[in-house]
């Protein structure tokens, strides 16, 4: 920590470096059909107020019943996340009056969470790796949605929400830079894909960050603290945590102090502002939820989710590099889906690891960026893909093809071994076919040829235009050969 | 432990229940002869003794990840004071 707060990551100010210290809270939409408490659903939209049971509505008399794949779920994520499972947590009422919250206050966990303190390792686009405490994760509801714009004078409330398990995942103030935040979300939501645990949908509002933003002088105590509340994107993590330390240390230089407030990130100006609800502090007066016992799990529970835990992103970086050669680069961006990973290991499956990695990450992420595809659409299987690569391994195709290829069977779809045969995109390694078009072109281009031993550069310029005679379908390392031979180089 | 009457007020805000100021007086008595009575708990000594948080010893019940409610829209809204479209309607509230 110490070697990190002397880095680069300091910010200049008008009167010497700061350093930027954040913690954050991540709300993260646990993956269940039903609600925590409630049959109810948790699909995702639906008419107003349709997934919602009484129990959702706070009518009078309803009791909550817990969802045991929600407990399990929560168990799932604090064990990827390497930490402490608590046998006995304890659910409690977090008193507060908001139309969307119907009980009156929102079933949480304070004094005793699900999960204790664990950790994430975080690596940087620069390869630095950066280890981030997590404080606690704990299992509450959340609330419905209001919506402000219907109407000039009404709130609409819908509370499909409503119930909803969340876990809030809390870190420890270890993260020093917007750049490490954003790593650090990236990675939070990468490991609940892989566990299953949340969907990570940010755009759904299904994973959200508060965070807490302070400024100090390089070495001094924590300064005070603003938490901006609800930011939905990685983009704008980075955003508001540049304005807000921006922010604070423009207030200190010129003398003042920093008042502990709640605060909103304006996407549209990129700014932070106050929510101005300061004339009363919150008091959530938090009691134990008479409704629910204790949530007790046994060791066996515990180590039966161990058991079934997936391998996770670490793991697979590890086995990655290891097995497969691969740079830690490239390993970096194959384990960050599941999905993505699974396509590589098909792919590299009896393969040259290092070609199938390139393909993969070249050919397959770039014409999907362009796109806008998610892996799981896209149009050339891995197998697809495989029999691509085995087409070149074996020399029946060259490399320049085997892209058209690749092109061809994105578009059209079929097999690339037989659009291969059909089309006649096999590589001529006949070396008479070959050595007949390179005397050709070679006696047409006489001068050319005359000068090529003075100039070895036009020897780049016989072998385009032999592969371009032959359609590209030509061995270029026989051309390459057979012409230097006839050119005398 | 007693209360003044400013935390009254504050009580009574945070619960969202009007009280005038001719009843504070009154309430405030009311509450602490109510701490008064509880803090002869406060007399035991329970070093050590875990809280009861049921009469017999039982593991609450868990249920099972399937969806067995909603679709009651029309009966959710039903007692509101104000619905559209199954909307609960309310008077305005943006912070």
């Amino acid at each position: 920590m110490s070697a990190r707060a002397q880095s680069s990551r300091l910010i200049k100010g008008a009167t010497g470096d700061w350093e930027v210290v954040i913690g954050m809270e991540v709300h993260a939409q646990v993956t269940s059909k039903a609600k925590l408490f409630s049959g109810a659903s948790t699909a995702f939209g639906g008419p107003p107020n349709a997934h919602v049971s009484l129990v959702d509505a706070a009518m009078p008399g309803m009791l909550p019943v817990i969802n045991g794949e929600c407990v399990r779920q929560a168990v799932r994520t604090g064990l990827g996340l390497k930490a402490r499972i608590n046998r006995r947590s304890v659910f409690d009422r977090k008193n507060y009056f908001y139309p969307d919250l119907p009980q009156g206050y929102q079933i949480s966990q304070y004094k005793s969470p699900i999960v204790g303190e664990g950790e994430v390792t975080v690596t940087l686009p620069d390869g630095e790796t950066v280890t981030v405490g997590i404080e606690r994760l704990h299992l509450e509801q959340d609330a419905g949605k209001s919506l402000h714009d219907q109407h000039p004078t009404l709130s609409f409330v819908d509370l499909n929400r409503s119930g909803v398990a969340l876990m809030e995942i809390v870190t420890k103030p270890d993260l020093r830079s917007a750049e490490e935040a954003k790593a650090f979300v990236a990675k939070l939501r990468t490991i609940l894909r892989y566990l299953g645990t949340c969907d990570g949908d940010m755009e759904k509002g299904n994973l959200r960050a508060d965070v807490n933003v302070s400024v100090r002088r390089p070495g001094e105590p924590l300064g005070t603290r603003c938490e901006i509340k609800n930011v939905n994107s990685i983009r704008f993590i980075g955003q508001a945590i540049e304005y807000e330390a921006r922010r604070q240390i423009a207030i200190l230089e010129d003398g003042g102090t920093i008042e502990q407030e709640t605060r909103l990130f304006d996407p549209a100006k990129g700014e932070t502002r106050s929510m101005r609800n300061k004339e009363e502090a919150h008091d959530y007066r938090y009691f134990p939820d008479p409704d629910l016992l204790p949530l007790e799990l046994t060791e066996e529970e515990i180590e039966a989710l161990r058991a079934d835990l997936p391998e996770l992103p670490d793991e697979k970086r590890a086995r990655f590099i290891r097995d497969y050669g691969l740079t830690p680069y490239d390993a970096d961006v194959l384990v960050a889906e599941r999905a993505t990973a699974d396509y590589f290991e098909e792919v590299a499956k009896g393969r040259d690891a290092k070609t199938a990695a390139n393909w993969v990450i070249n050919e397959l992420f770039g014409r999907l960026n362009k796109e806008g595809k998610e892996i799981a659409d896209a149009p050339v299987s891995a197998a697809q893909l495989s029999a691509i690569l085995d087409l070149m391994a074996e020399g029946t195709i060259s490399g320049k093809i085997a892209k058209e290829l690749f092109e061809i069977v994105w578009s059209e779809g079929g097999d690339p071994r037989e659009i291969v045969e059909k089309r006649g995109l096999k590589q001529v390694t006949d070396l008479g076919a070959i050595e007949k078009l390179i005397d050709e072109i070679v006696a047409a281009n006489a001068d050319k040829a005359a000068q090529a031993k003075a100039n070895p550069k036009l020897l780049g310029w016989f072998v385009g235009q032999v592969m371009k005679a032959s359609g590209g379908k030509a061995n270029p390392q026989a051309v390459n050969d057979l012409l230097r031979q006839k050119l005398g180089l | 432990m007693s209360v003044d009457a400013a935390t009254v007020r504050r009580i009574a805000h945070l619960a969202r229940i009007a009280v005038a100021d001719d009843e504070i007086e009154h309430l405030q008595n009311e509450l602490n002869a109510i701490l008064a009575f509880v803090e002869q708990l406060a007399e035991v000594d329970v070093e050590g003794v875990e809280p009861m948080t049921s009469a017999t010893p039982m593991r609450m019940k868990w249920r099972d990840d399937v969806v067995t409610d909603g679709d009651i829209a029309a009966d959710i809204v039903r007692n509101a004071p104000a619905s559209a479209d199954n909307f609960f309607l309310v008077p305005k509230v943006v912070e």
